[in-house]
C-alpha cells in the first residue's frame, strides 16, 4: 500500500530518518555483525591474541552435551510456559467472555500482572518456596514433600515455570478475550438453536475461529520464553542447580559474561539469532494471511 | 451468552475468581511479608493479615536499605529515580525518533527509501538479550557504561513503534494532505499540526506498552552498571538477596520489590483503554 500524494524533496526525509538509521547502525547492525565475526575466532586463554577458526566454535557447541543440554532445557521450558500459561489465559477468557456485566471489572483484576517485571516476578515466587522461610514449601514440608529447588533440578524447573507462567496469564486472557469478543454471536446462537451444547460449540466453531490468535500467541510466548524470562532464571536460580535450568539466553549470559568464553558465547549468540529469525519470518507469515481475511 | 442457567452463571463467576485469587495471591503475600517483622517472616508460616510494621520497613526501603549484616545495601529511592528516568527516556526517545521516521516513509518518496524501510524492519525481531556481548562492547568503547545515555540507547533500537506509526499513518485520507498541501502547509507543519495531534490516542498506547519495557529492562542494566548509584529498582533487588545461607532482610527487600512494582502497575491501571489498544495493536 502507497499513499497517492506526498510531499516533495529527499533532504528533510533523509533527515527524518537519519536518528533511527544512526541508532540501528550502532546498537544493531554494528553489534550484530560484530557476534558474527567473533563467532569464527577463538581467543587464546589471556585475551592477547585471537585466531581464526572458521566453524570451529559451531561444531564444539553442536558437539557440547552442556549446550545440548541446555537446548533441551529450553524446548521443555518454552514449551511449558507457553502452553499453561496460553491454556490458563484462553480458560479465563472463556469464563469472562460469557458474562454480560461484570467482564470489565475481571479484564482490570486480571491484567496488571503484564506490568510486573519477570525479575520481581521471580522475587516473589522465590520468597514463596524458599526453602527455610517460604509458606510453600513450609506446607508442602507439613505434608511430607521435602521441597528444596536449590539442590533438586527437577523442583528448580517447575519453580522458573511457573513465576514465568504467572505473569505471562495476563497478555493471553487480553487476547484471547479480544478474539472471543469478534466471533459474532450470531453464529453462536445458529448453533444453539440447532442444539449444540456449550462444549460442541466450543470445539467446533470457538476454537477453529481463534486458531489464527492461538498461533501466533503460541510464537510470540515462545519469544517470550527465549528471552524475556532471563529475569525470572537470574533471580531464582541462576541457572542452577547444576545447569538444569540454564536455557539457551542464559547461557550466553554465563558463558560470555561470566566465564568469558568470547568465542562460544558469540557463536550460541548467532545460533539464537537464527533461531528468532526463522520465528519472526512465521510469525509474519501469519500477519499477511490476517491482512487477507 | 446463549443460555441462562443460574448455576452456569455462579460457576463462571467462581472460576474467575478462582483465577483472579491465583494472580493475586503472590503479590498480597508480597504486601504482607513488606509490613511485618523479620522475625514474623524467617519463623513460617507467614501470618495472612499485614502487620504493624509497614511505614518502618517501607521508610527503610527508600532511605536506608537493608540493616547492616543483611546482603547489599541499597536505598531504593535513587534506584526509583533511575528507573524512572530510563523508562521515560526509552519510551519518549522511541516515540520521538519513530514518529519521524515513519512520516518520511509515508509522506515522501527518497532515494534508498525501500532499503532503509527493511534496515529499520529488521531491527523489529531481535531482542537486545541475542547480541548482548557486542553491543555491551560498543556501549564501553563509547565510554558510555555507568550513564544514562548508555541505558536508554541501545534499548531504543527497534522497529515496532516505527512500525505502528507507519501502518496508522497509511490509514489517514489522502485528502488531509491535499488540503494541507493547496494551503501552502510546509511538510513540518503539517507533521506538528495535523499528524501529531492526530496521532494521539497511538502515542498514548505506545507509551503505556513502551514505560513498562522501559521500567522492567533486567539484563542490560546489570551488565551495564557497575556504579551502584547507577542501579536501577528491578535489578537492583537481586543484590538484596544474598545467596548461601546468609539471610535476607525480607521485609526491606519485600517492600522493595513492591516500590518495583507500584509504578507499573498504576500505569496500566489507570490508562487502561491505552494500554489494552497498544498491546494488542503493537504485541511488544
Amino acid at each position: 500500500m502507497e499513499k497517492r500524494v506526498f510531499f516533495k524533496g529527499w533532504w528533510l526525509p533523509a533527515l527524518l530518518v537519519a536518528p533511527q538509521l544512526l541508532i540501528s547502525f550502532v546498537f544493531f547492525f554494528y553489534p550484530s555483525g560484530q557476534a558474527i565475526w567473533n563467532s569464527l575466532f577463538l581467543p587464546d586463554p589471556f585475551g592477547l591474541k585471537t585466531e581464526y577458526v572458521g566453524l570451529d566454535n559451531f561444531r564444539f557447541l553442536l558437539s557440547d552435551p552442556y549446550y545440548l543440554a541446555s537446548f533441551k532445557t529450553t524446548v521443555i521450558f518454552s514449551t511449558a510456559v507457553s502452553v499453561s500459561s496460553m491454556a490458563l489465559g484462553l480458560y479465563l477468557a472463556a469464563l469472562a467472555d460469557r458474562l454480560i456485566k461484570g467482564a470489565g471489572v475481571y479484564q482490570t483484576l486480571l491484567i496488571w500482572p503484564y506490568a510486573i517485571a519477570p525479575a520481581i516476578a521471580g522475587v516473589l515466587w522465590l520468597f514463596m518456596f524458599n526453602g527455610n522461610i517460604g509458606l510453600a514449601s513450609y506446607y508442602l514440608k507439613a505434608l511430607g514433600y521435602e521441597w528444596n529447588h536449590t539442590l533438586k533440578g527437577d523442583q528448580a524447573m517447575f519453580l522458573v515455570i511457573l513465576a514465568s507462567s504467572w505473569g505471562r496469564i495476563s497478555y493471553n486472557f487480553l487476547f484471547f478475550l479480544a478474539g472471543l469478543q469478534a466471533i459474532p454471536k450470531s453464529i453462536i446462537e445458529a448453533a444453539a438453536i440447532d442444539g449444540a451444547s456449550f462444549w460442541k460449540r466450543f470445539g467446533t466453531i470457538v476454537i477453529p475461529l481463534l486458531s489464527p490468535i492461538t498461533f501466533f500467541l503460541l510464537v510470540v510466548n515462545i519469544v517470550y520464553a527465549f528471552f524475556d524470562t532471563f529475569g525470572v532464571i537470574h533471580t531464582i536460580t541462576s541457572g542452577g542447580p547444576e545447569q538444569s535450568t540454564t536455557i539457551l539466553v542464559y547461557k550466553v549470559f554465563s558463558d560470555g559474561f561470566v566465564s568469558q568464553d568470547l568465542g562460544s558465547s558469540a557463536a550460541q549468540s548467532v545460533i539464537l539469532l537464527v533461531l528468532v529469525g526463522i520465528l519472526t519470518v512465521i510469525q509474519f507469515k501469519y500477519i499477511e494471511r490476517k491482512v487477507h481475511y | 451468552m446463549v443460555e441462562k442457567k443460574k448455576s452456569g452463571y455462579w460457576l463462571t463467576h467462581l472460576g474467575l475468581i478462582l483465577g483472579v485469587l491465583f494472580i493475586f495471591f503472590p503479590v498480597w503475600l508480597t504486601f504482607v511479608a513488606s509490613t511485618v517483622t523479620q522475625d514474623a517472616i524467617i519463623y513460617p508460616p507467614l501470618p495472612m493479615l499485614p502487620g504493624t510494621e509497614f511505614f518502618e520497613n517501607y521508610a527503610n526501603a527508600l532511605f536506608r536499605g537493608s540493616p547492616e549484616g543483611y546482603g547489599a545495601k541499597v536505598p531504593v529511592i535513587k534506584m526509583m529515580m533511575n528507573s524512572a528516568i530510563m523508562a521515560i527516556g526509552i519510551t519518549v526517545g522511541k516515540i520521538i525518533i519513530s514518529l519521524l521516521s515513519a512520516f518520511a516513509f509515508v509522506y515522501f518518496r527518497f532515494p534508498f527509501r525501500n532499503l532503509c524501510f527493511w534496515l529499520i524492519f529488521i531491527t523489529l525481531m531481535l531482542p537486545v538479550e541475542v547480541r548482548i556481548v557486542p553491543t555491551y562492547e560498543v556501549v564501553a568503547n563509547l565510554n558510555l557504561l555507568n550513564s544514562y545515555t548508555g541505558l536508554i540507547f541501545p534499548l531504543i533500537a527497534s522497529a515496532t513503534a516505527t512500525f505502528l506509526f507507519r501502518q496508522f499513518f497509511m490509514t489517514i485520507p489522502d485528502e488531509m494532505v491535499e488540503a494541507a498541501r493547496m494551503d501552502g502547509c510546509s511538510p513540518m507543519r503539517f507533521f506538528f499540526d495535523i499528524l501529531v495531534p492526530i496521532s494521539k490516542t497511538n502515542i498514548a498506547a505506545l507509551f503505556v506498552i513502551l514505560f513498562i519495557f522501559g521500567w522492567n529492562q533486567y539484563l542490560w542494566p546489570l551488565l551495564m552498571t557497575t556504579d551502584p548509584d547507577m542501579r536501577t529498582i528491578v535489578m537492583a533487588i537481586d543484590s538484596m538477596i544474598p545467596t548461601g545461607d546468609d539471610y535476607a532482610h525480607w521485609p526491606t527487600v519485600m517492600a522493595t520489590a513492591m516500590l518495583a512494582m507500584v509504578p507499573p502497575v498504576i500505569v496500566v491501571i489507570s490508562m487502561q483503554k491505552f494500554f489494552v489498544k497498544g498491546l494488542l495493536e503493537s504485541d511488544k
